[in-house]
């Protein structure tokens, strides 16, 4: 079986979870022997192929568009791009990002028949016109290449556009995968209609929609409108592979408490915040800290001034690369507290690094960790409660690190891959 | 009378902070930017500082001691010109050894230890006399608290200090009609005499000298004695950074062209200049002022809330003077010194919030982009300095 996959970056250039992901399936669809051809907008040519072949949409020329996809394109083009529209990015990357575009100017640039469009492939403010275009060049090379697969594969709004034009131009099954919805980006009132605009329509072109929770599923099925019986679950995985362990020095004394992630609405700082506060009413020999960036963040700061506590509760700014692991390291506790999370993927980096997890009900991750300690994300009594049980309880600290360790390291995307066969299978 | 003009002039360099990241807590103790330190103070010292004093020893020396000043000058600021630039302390001396300029006492860390914790206040004092004696050979009479901080209860401290006089802000809310121009005494301790600062007087040379969109630039000396000789009481008090010359008012604004006139202009309009010593002996006080809330030189309001306007400075202040006690049992030199350094008001300033207006001027000294990162930098050293102070107090 081989499938056309439309992605949006890869490993190694990647600025958020997505490339990691996909890089994750392209490779546990390998392991379970099918091919993919994975399209991407502007591949740097040090991806590792050794599971997937990478189309680059930047290379391909234009032409054979029909007028349907062209009538579809036109009404999405040149729209301004909103933050905190696209899954798993870092605001601050996405801030720098839009910073860089608004120094160029945008104007208009009319891609015609033979001609090649540059993409940049990142979240720059004319996003909206890169997605647009990949559409067209989606379908190029959709029609280029339409005897060498049998199912295509779009992951995330993205690349739902040019999903759709291939399935136009080629007739074969549709498959798109929600990794994010507009309704975890922020509250409704603020939802990005264009998005909106094109997740829907995704899904309604779709044959089958994967979404990466059950959480994620109910939203797919209740606020999108679409049938259930054409929307899966397929959990999301994490490729541990070639992680080296890393040790550090610790510089305190205290347990540490930890929470990474965006510093937004959707992330539920300020229950943490609070839960830190109690946390620090019933014990001293504990921190709490706070890494990541994110529009909450001067307000988290704030909140933690005027509870008093900010000798006790420490914020980083964004981490990256090692800085991550090493936080994980220094970590005794690691926290979720979201409001709602379609799958979140730290709590299992956390484990793997031995540190107990507590997350909310309202995370997809929820769904498939048993050994993670769970919380209603408003509950910040039951929250202090767990945190103050694992810095307290060694006998729980040992069995949660102990179990979740073993626990995550067997939600390989070998296994998430195979259900996600099964659903092509059902397609062909 | 002849009507007097009261020169004053703060010379303060912070003790910046280097970025200091939670994985350092527990691990590395070295707090300071030396870098940015040594840079800005030896650029500093070249615009300002050598310049600026050579211009006041010829205009002692040509005006044969008519012309005086007072300065104060922090004890931060003064470890830094002994690290960094000992030619500057070198070229106070010349200043001192003319007879003509009065140091004035201030808390050694140019901090807010008055407003926190009597001890802490009382120690700072001491010790930035005790360096002025030896740094000059003069002992101080005369108190200026940091930002011009003042209020009834401070008031009190520092005269059982042994201070006869206190600089402090005329602060419009507080003088209501009465004029800054007079010298007053203190309500809660009438044998503390008061010198307020004439804000509009002095921050047409401060802050508007340069503005060539002020209806009065260019401002000349003669101009400028005439402004002072306007001035309907006995005293002009002329308070302001020292770092005004050549600094904030740059070399082309023509700033020194025109300190360099200002003395014979002043002397010819037939007054003199005085130092806040001499002052109180020549000058009689018109009445009392009575000043319950903490007022200041800074910003609009002459408020504390530059430094402790906000949530974030509040903590950050509450958590560092919870210290105070446990410090003191501690023989520890180097905790000391770094307890002294982190109260520099310099660090609450640069976590005020006050965006609009004033708040420009803070970012302008700020070396953080941000209030929030101020803070954060600030807690994170300040987390490592408590671990330290904790680990010392179980040594005892």
């Amino acid at each position: 079986m081989r499938v056309l996959m439309f992605g949006w970056e890869f490993p190694p250039h990647i600025a958020g979870g997505l490339g990691t992901a996909c890089e994750g399936i392209v490779k546990g669809l390998a392991h379970n022997g099918v091919e993919t051809l994975f399209v991407m907008p502007n591949a740097s040519g040090d991806e590792d192929q050794s599971a997937t072949t990478i189309i680059n949409a930047s290379d391909v020329e234009v032409r054979n568009v029909s007028t349907t996809v062209e009538e579809f394109i036109n009404k999405v083009k040149f729209l301004y791009v909103d933050s905190n529209i696209v899954p798993y990015v870092d605001p601050d990357e996405y801030y720098e990002a839009i910073e860089k575009m608004k120094a160029q100017s945008l104007t208009e640039t009319s891609v015609g028949f033979g001609q090649k469009f540059k993409f940049s492939g990142k979240y720059g403010s004319n996003l909206m016109e890169e997605v647009s275009r990949y559409a067209q060049v989606g379908g190029t090379i959709a029609m280029q290449h339409v005897d060498e697969f049998d199912i295509i594969h779009a992951h995330d709004w993205l690349t739902y556009l040019a999903g759709i034009a291939a399935k136009e131009l080629t007739g074969k099954p549709l498959v798109v995968h929600v990794h994010a919805t507009s309704y975890d980006r922020g509250d409704e009132k603020h939802i990005d209609t264009r998005v909106l605009d094109i997740e829907t329509r995704g899904m309604m072109a779709a044959d089958r929609v994967v979404t990466v929770s059950d959480l994620t599923r109910n939203i797919v099925i209740n606020k999108y409108g679409i049938d259930p019986s054409k929307v899966v679950t397929v959990h999301n995985a994490v490729d541990f592979s070639g992680r080296e362990d890393i040790t550090v020095e610790r510089g305190v004394k205290d347990k540490v408490v930890t929470f990474l992630g965006r510093i937004t609405f959707q992330k539920g700082p300020e229950y943490f915040i609070d839960a830190a506060a109690k946390v620090l009413k019933r014990t001293k020999n504990v921190r709490f800290v706070m890494a990541g960036s994110g529009d909450m963040m001067n307000r988290a700061i704030r909140q933690v001034a005027r509870l008093g506590i900010s000798d006790r509760f420490h914020f980083t700014g964004f981490l990256r690369g090692a800085d991550v692991q090493k936080m994980f390291a220094l970590s005794d506790v690691y926290i979720m507290p979201s409001v709602s999370e379609p799958f979140g993927i730290s709590p299992l980096e956390a484990m793997r690094s031995g540190v107990p997890s507590i997350i909310s009900h309202q995370s997809g991750a929820a769904e498939v960790l048993k050994y993670a300690l769970k919380v209603d994300f408003w509950d910040v009594d039951a929250l202090a409660d767990d945190i103050f049980a694992l810095v307290s309880y060694p006998a729980l600290t040992e069995f949660a690190s102990k179990q979740g360790y073993d626990e995550v390291n067997e939600l390989k995307w070998n296994g998430a891959t195979a259900k996600l066969k099964k659903v092509y299978e059902s397609l062909i | 009378m002849k009507k007097s003009i009261c020169l004053y002039f703060q010379v303060h360099q912070p003790t910046r902070l280097r970025q200091y990241r939670f994985f350092d807590i527990g691990k590395d103790s070295h707090y300071y930017d030396d870098f940015a330190n040594r840079t800005i103070l030896k650029r500093i010292a070249q615009k300002c500082y050598l310049p600026m004093n050579e211009l006041l020893l010829e205009a002692i020396t040509k005006t044969k001691g008519k012309f005086k000043v007072a300065f104060s000058i922090s004890g931060s600021a003064l470890e830094q010109f002994d690290r960094y630039a000992p030619e500057v302390l070198e070229s106070f001396r010349r200043l001192a050894a003319t007879g003509k300029v009065e140091f004035l006492c201030e808390t050694y860390y140019h901090s807010l230890a008055s407003l926190a914790a009597p001890t802490e206040f009382k120690h700072q004092v001491e010790k930035h006399k005790a360096h002025i004696q030896d740094a000059f050979g003069v002992t101080p009479t005369t108190f200026r608290n940091t930002e011009l901080i003042y209020s009834d209860a401070i008031a009190r401290q520092v005269y059982d200090l042994g201070f006869k006089t206190m600089l402090t802000e005329g602060a419009r809310h507080i003088m209501g009609w009465q004029s800054p121009d007079f010298i007053y005494t203190a309500e809660s301790q009438p044998k503390l005499r008061l010198l307020l600062r004439n804000y509009g007087l002095s921050d047409d040379v401060a802050f508007r000298f340069s503005n060539k969109s002020w209806n009065e630039w260019p401002l000349t000396a003669e101009k400028f004695a005439g402004w002072l000789n306007e001035a309907d009481g006995d005293i002009v008090n002329l308070f302001m950074d020292y770092e005004t010359f050549g600094e904030h008012q740059k070399e082309e604004s023509g700033i020194f062209d025109f300190m360099r006139a200002l003395p014979a202009a002043v002397l010819a309009q037939g007054m003199d200049f005085v130092t806040p010593a001499q002052a109180v002996r020549n000058i009689k006080p018109v009445a009392s002022l009575s000043v319950p809330d903490p007022i200041s030189w800074a910003d609009e309001e002459r408020d504390l809330s530059a430094w402790l306007g906000n949530e974030l400075q509040q903590d950050a202040f509450n958590k560092i003077y919870r210290l105070t006690e446990k410090l003191a049992i501690i023989a520890d030199p180097e905790l000391w010194a770094d307890f002294g350094h982190l109260q520099e008001s310099d660090h609450f300033y640069y976590m005020c919030t006050k965006f609009f207006s004033d708040g420009e001027v803070h970012k302008r000294f700020s070396p953080y982009d941000t209030p929030y990162e101020a803070f954060i930098n600030y807690m994170n050293v300040l987390s490592d300095f408590i671990i330290r102070t904790n680990y010392a107090e179980q040594q005892i």
